[in-house]
C-alpha cells in the first residue's frame, strides 16, 4: 500500500476545537443578517400597501350606502353613492369567465392526465405553456381585434369575460393537472379491477378525489382574473349605472371605477378611489384564503 | 408547480400512464369523456392557434402601410390618413424597466427563499411564506395607486434625487425635466409585483435539495452559510434562473401598473438614456391609446405593437422552460 | 493522528423521544470498531452523536459526556463546526457533489477551511486520492463530474473528501450497504489500511463485515419496540463473535433474530 505522507497537518486547518477562523464566522453570520434582511425588505412593501389602502378607504366601507348604491348622478365633488355596480360588475364577470373556463380547464387537464400520450398531448401542453404566458393586454387586444373589428360587436361585458377566459384557462389546466397527478394510481387500479369503466373511474373516484385541490386552483384563478384591468381598458368601459345585461351596454367593474377616478384632485373622488380599491383588495384576499382553506381540507396533499 | 421543477409524482410512480383501463361495458361512456377531454385539448390549441393567426392577420396590413420603420423608428403616429409607427421607444423602456425590476428583485427573493427554506424555524417557515405570496394576491392597479400616490414622494426624496445628485454624470442617471413617474420607480414597483413569482418557485427548488449534499458539506465542517453555498445554491441555480425568467415575462406584460406610474412624454421629445425619464411601454402605450382603435389601421398597428411583446414573453419564458427542461434530464 | 474517544452515560433524544439510553464506552484510538445490531437499534442515530450531526435534526439532543482524547466535545465552547470538522463522517448512500468536478469535491474541505494554495490543494487531492485507493484510477479525469463514477468508486471519492481535511476520527455509517460485493471487499480493504492512521468507528448491518474489518465490536439492541435502544455488550470482535458473554448477543450473532 502506498503510504500517506508522515501525518504533517495541514497548518491551515486548525487542530483545535476552537470556532472556526474569524472569517468565516463573520461570513456565516454576515449571510445570516442579509437573509433576513431580505425577507424583512420583502414584506415592508405589503404591509406600507396593506395600510394605505386600508387607511385611505376603510371609511367609506362602513357605509351602507357603499355596498348598495352606483354612482349615478354623484359627480367628483359630490359625496356619496356606491360601489354596488361596479362589485356587481366585476363579480358577474368573473362568474362568467369561471362558468367558461372551469369546464375547458379541467376537460384539458384529464386529457393530459388520463389520456394524452404522444405528439398531440405535448403540443397541447405546450400551447397551455404559451397561454400561461400570454401577456393580458394581448389577450384582450385578440378578442377586441376579433369581437369588435372582425364581428363588429359593441364592448360589453361579456366581450371581457372571453378575454379573461384566455388568462384563467391556463391556471385552471395547470393546477387540476397537479391535483389529477398526486391521486395515487393504486385508487384507479383498484377502480378497474371492480371492473369500472374509464369515464367513471375517472368522474366517481379520480375527480373527487382531487376536488378540494381542483377548487383551490379555481379560487386562486378567479383571484387573478378579478384583478386584471387591462382587459377592461381594451373590452370594458365604465358606467356609473347598475347594468347587469352582459350582451348590452357598458358594464362597471372595480378595476374601471378605480381608474376612472384616479386622477382627480376633489376629496370625494379620491376617498371613493380608495375605497375602490381597498373592496377590490378584500375580494381579492378573500377569495385567495378561501381557497387555502380548501386546499386544508383536501384529500391529496403535495 | 411540478411543471417547473421537473420533479413529479407520476414520474417516479409510473412511466406508462395511468392504467387504459375501462372494459366492455360503458363503451359510450368512454368515447364520451375521452372525446370531451380530446376535444377540450384540440380546442386549446386551437385557440392559441387563432390568437396568433389573427393578430398577424390584424397587424400585417398596418406594417405594409407603414411609413416609418418598425423596428428604429420612435415616431408612433397613427392618426390622419399615414400610419408612421416604431417602436424603439417602446422596446428601450419596456426592457430597461423590466431588467432592473429584475436586477432588484432576484437578489432578495433568494434571499427569502433562502430565508424560508434554511433559516427559518419551521412554524415560521410557513407563515412567512404565505405572507410573501399575499405580495401576489394585490391586484396590479392597486400597486399603480400606491406607486403614483404613496411611493412617488418618497422615492423621489431617498431615491431619485440623491442618486441624480451623485451619479448624474452617467447618463443613465441624468436628471431630466419629469416631475411625476419615471422609469426607476415603475423598475421598482414591477419587482416588488414579480418578487412572489421568483420567490415561490426558488423556495421549491430550495426545499428540494437532498439532503445527503446538505449532510455531507456539513460533516466535512462547514458552517451553515458555507453549506448553503457548497449544495443549496449550487442544486437550486436551473430553479432560479428558471424563476427569473417568468418573473421577467411577467414584468414585461404589466399594464395598467405601468400605465398608472409613468409618465408619458410627449411625442417628439428627446431621446435620453436615464431611468429618470418618462415613456411608455409596449403594454402602456396599448392601454392608454385603447380609445383610439376606431380605424382597423390604426388597431392593426397597436396590435403589430401587442405581437411584439408576445414574442418577447414568448422568448423569454421559451428560455425558463428550456432550462428546466434541462435540469430534468439530469435528475438521478 | 487518530485518537481516543470515551463516552459516557450518553442519552440521545429526539425531542421527547430517548432514542437511544445510558451508552458508555471507550474506542481506543487506530482502531476499528464495528456498531451492529438489528434495524432501528439505534446504532446510525448514536453513531452521529459522535460528530454533532445528530443535533442538525430538528429537536436533536444528548445528555451526557462524549470526549476526544479527554476533550469535551459537547462543552459550551466547542463549536460543533469544528468537531465535523475533526471528526468525519462517511454516508451510506455516496453523496458527491453533483455540480463539482472529482477535483474540487476533494478539495471542498479543505478549500472551507481557507486553504486556497493551488499547489498545497493538488497535493492534498493527490494524497487523499491515494489514500482512498482511488488515484489511479481517477487521475485522468480529475476535472470530470464527481457524480460520474461507478457507486463504489463514488464511495472511495466520500472516503478520500472526508480525510482530506485530515480528520482524527472517521465515521462509516453503513458505507457498503448501497454497493456490490467487489466494491465492498475494496473499501473493505481500504479501511484496513486507514486504520494504521485514523480512528474509525464503522455501523453494519453485514456481520460478516464486522468480523473481518473491525478489532472491537459494539452490539446495540432494543429492549422492546418503542423503547430506547442500548449497549449490550461491547468487546474484542474475536470474542463477540465466538463467546458473546449476554445470550441476546448470542441470539443475534446466530441469526435467531435481527
Amino acid at each position: 500500500m502506498t503510504a500517506l505522507a508522515p501525518p504533517e497537518r495541514l497548518t491551515v486547518v486548525p487542530a483545535g476545537l476552537a470556532k472556526p477562523s474569524g472569517r468565516r464566522s463573520v461570513t456565516n453570520l454576515a449571510a445570516t443578517v442579509l437573509v433576513t434582511l431580505a425577507f424583512v425588505i420583502a414584506v415592508v412593501p405589503l404591509v406600507w400597501i396593506l395600510w394605505t389602502v386600508l387607511s385611505k378607504g376603510l371609511t367609506l366601507l362602513f357605509d351602507q350606502q357603499w355596498w348598495l348604491n352606483s354612482q349615478r348622478g354623484i359627480t367628483s365633488r359630490r359625496e356619496g353613492g356606491g360601489a354596488y355596480h361596479a362589485i356587481l360588475g366585476t363579480l358577474l364577470q368573473a362568474a362568467v369567465t369561471a362558468l367558461i373556463s372551469v369546464p375547458i380547464g379541467v376537460l384539458t387537464a384529464i386529457y393530459l392526465v388520463e389520456y394524452g400520450r404522444g405528439r398531440l398531448a405535448r403540443a397541447v401542453s405546450f400551447m397551455v405553456d404559451i397561454l400561461t404566458g400570454i401577456p393580458s393586454i394581448v389577450a384582450a387586444l385578440f378578442i377586441y381585434a376579433l369581437w369588435v373589428t372582425t364581428f363588429g360587436l359593441d364592448r360589453v361585458g361579456v366581450s371581457v369575460s372571453f378575454a379573461l377566459v384566455l388568462l384563467m384557462v391556463p391556471v385552471v389546466v395547470r393546477s387540476t393537472e397537479e391535483m389529477l397527478k398526486l391521486v395515487p394510481n393504486e385508487l384507479r387500479e383498484a377502480s378497474y379491477a371492480l371492473g369500472v369503466p374509464k369515464w367513471r373511474t375517472i368522474s366517481s373516484i379520480v375527480l373527487p378525489t382531487a376536488f378540494s385541490g381542483i377548487v383551490t386552483g379555481v379560487l386562486l384563478g378567479l383571484a387573478r382574473v378579478m384583478g386584471e384591468t387591462a382587459p377592461l381598458l381594451i373590452l370594458g368601459p365604465y358606467s356609473k349605472s347598475i347594468n347587469t345585461d352582459l350582451f348590452h351596454g357598458f358594464m362597471a367593474a372595480l378595476p374601471t371605477m378605480i381608474n376612472q377616478d384616479r386622477t382627480e384632485a376633489l376629496q370625494p373622488a379620491v376617498e371613493r378611489v380608495w375605497a375602490a380599491a381597498l373592496t377590490l383588495v378584500l375580494l381579492v384576499m378573500a377569495l385567495n384564503i378561501l381557497g387555502r382553506v380548501v386546499a386544508h381540507f383536501s384529500s391529496v396533499r403535495k | 408547480m411540478s411543471t417547473i421543477t421537473g420533479a413529479s409524482v407520476v414520474d417516479t410512480v409510473d412511466q406508462g400512464g395511468p392504467p387504459a383501463g375501462g372494459g366492455s361495458t360503458g363503451r359510450l361512456g368512454d368515447r364520451l369523456m375521452a372525446g370531451a377531454a380530446k376535444g377540450a385539448g384540440i380546442l386549446v390549441i386551437g385557440l392559441v392557434v387563432l390568437v396568433g393567426a389573427f393578430l398577424l392577420s390584424r397587424a400585417a396590413p398596418a406594417l405594409a402601410a407603414n411609413q416609418a420603420n418598425f423596428v428604429t423608428s420612435r415616431v408612433f403616429s397613427v392618426d390622419g390618413g399615414t400610419l408612421r409607427f416604431g417602436i424603439a421607444d417602446l422596446l428601450w423602456v419596456t426592457l430597461l424597466s423590466s431588467v432592473i425590476a429584475m436586477a432588484l428583485a432576484v437578489p432578495v427573493a433568494i434571499g427569502v427563499a433562502l430565508f424560508i427554506t434554511q433559516y427559518a424555524p419551521r412554524r415560521l417557515a410557513t407563515p412567512a411564506a404565505y405572507l410573501i405570496d399575499l405580495l401576489a394576491a394585490v391586484p396590479s392597479i392597486v400597486y399603480g395607486l400606491w406607486g403614483a400616490k404613496v411611493l412617488l414622494q418618497p422615492y423621489r426624496e431617498h431615491v431619485q434625487d440623491p442618486l441624480a445628485h451623485a451619479l448624474g454624470w452617467i447618463p443613465l442617471f441624468r436628471s431630466t425635466s419629469v416631475s411625476a413617474g419615471t422609469i426607476l420607480l415603475v423598475s421598482i414597483v414591477l419587482a416588488i409585483m414579480i418578487l412572489p413569482i421568483i420567490t415561490a418557485l426558488s423556495r421549491e427548488v430550495f426545499a428540494q435539495t437532498p439532503v445527503a449534499h446538505k449532510e455531507g458539506a456539513l460533516a466535512l465542517g462547514a458552517t451553515r452559510w458555507e453549506m448553503i453555498r457548497t449544495a443549496v445554491l449550487p442544486f437550486g441555480r436551473p430553479g432560479v434562473i428558471s424563476a427569473s425568467m417568468l418573473g421577467l415575462g411577467r414584468a414585461l406584460g404589466e399594464t395598467i401598473a405601468v400605465t398608472i406610474i409613468l409618465s408619458t412624454l410627449p411625442g417628439g421629445a428627446p431621446w435620453s438614456f436615464s431611468v429618470f425619464n418618462g415613456g411608455e411601454t409596449f403594454a402602456s402605450r396599448i392601454a392608454n391609446n385603447a380609445a383610439e382603435f376606431d380605424t382597423p389601421a390604426k388597431t392593426g398597428a397597436f396590435i403589430a405593437a401587442g405581437l411584439v411583446l408576445f414574442l418577447l414573453t414568448f422568448a423569454v419564458n421559451a428560455v425558463a422552460r428550456i432550462v428546466i427542461e434541462r435540469r430534468k434530464a439530469f435528475t438521478e | 493522528m487518530g485518537k481516543r474517544i470515551d463516552v459516557r452515560d450518553l442519552n440521545v433524544y429526539y425531542g421527547t423521544f430517548k432514542a437511544v439510553e445510558d451508552v458508555t464506552m471507550t474506542i481506543e484510538p487506530r482502531s476499528v470498531t464495528a456498531f451492529i445490531g438489528p434495524s432501528g437499534c439505534g446504532k446510525s442515530t448514536y453513531l452521529r452523536t459522535l460528530n454533532r450531526m445528530h443535533e442538525v435534526v430538528p429537536g436533536g439532543r444528548v445528555e451526557g459526556y462524549v470526549g476526544l482524547d479527554d476533550q469535551d466535545l459537547y462543552a459550551s465552547s466547542v463549536d460543533p463546526v469544528a468537531v465535523r470538522r475533526t471528526v468525519g463522517m462517511v454516508f451510506q448512500r455516496p453523496n458527491p457533489f453533483p455540480t463539482m468536478s472529482i477535483f474540487d469535491n476533494v478539495a471542498s474541505g479543505l478549500r472551507l477551511n481557507g486553504v486556497r494554495n493551488k499547489k498545497r490543494l493538488a497535493e492534498a487531492v493527490e494524497t487523499s486520492l491515494r489514500g482512498a485507493n482511488l488515484w489511479t484510477e481517477v487521475k485522468d479525469r480529475l476535472d470530470k463530474p464527481g457524480a460520474g463514477l461507478s457507486g463504489g468508486q463514488q464511495q472511495r471519492l466520500c472516503i478520500a473528501r472526508a480525510i482530506a481535511v485530515e480528520p482524527q476520527v472517521l465515521l462509516m455509517d453503513e458505507p457498503c450497504s448501497a454497493l456490490d460485493p467487489i466494491s465492498t471487499l475494496a473499501i473493505e480493504d481500504l479501511i484496513c489500511q486507514l486504520k494504521n492512521r485514523y480512528t474509525i468507528v464503522i455501523v453494519t448491518h453485514n456481520m460478516q463485515q464486522a468480523s473481518r474489518v473491525s478489532d472491537r465490536t459494539a452490539f446495540f439492541n432494543l429492549a422492546a419496540t418503542g423503547k430506547p435502544g442500548r449497549l449490550i455488550e461491547m468487546d474484542a470482535t474475536q470474542k463477540i463473535f465466538s463467546n458473546p458473554s449476554e445470550r441476546a448477543t448470542e441470539d443475534y450473532i446466530s441469526g435467531r433474530f435481527g
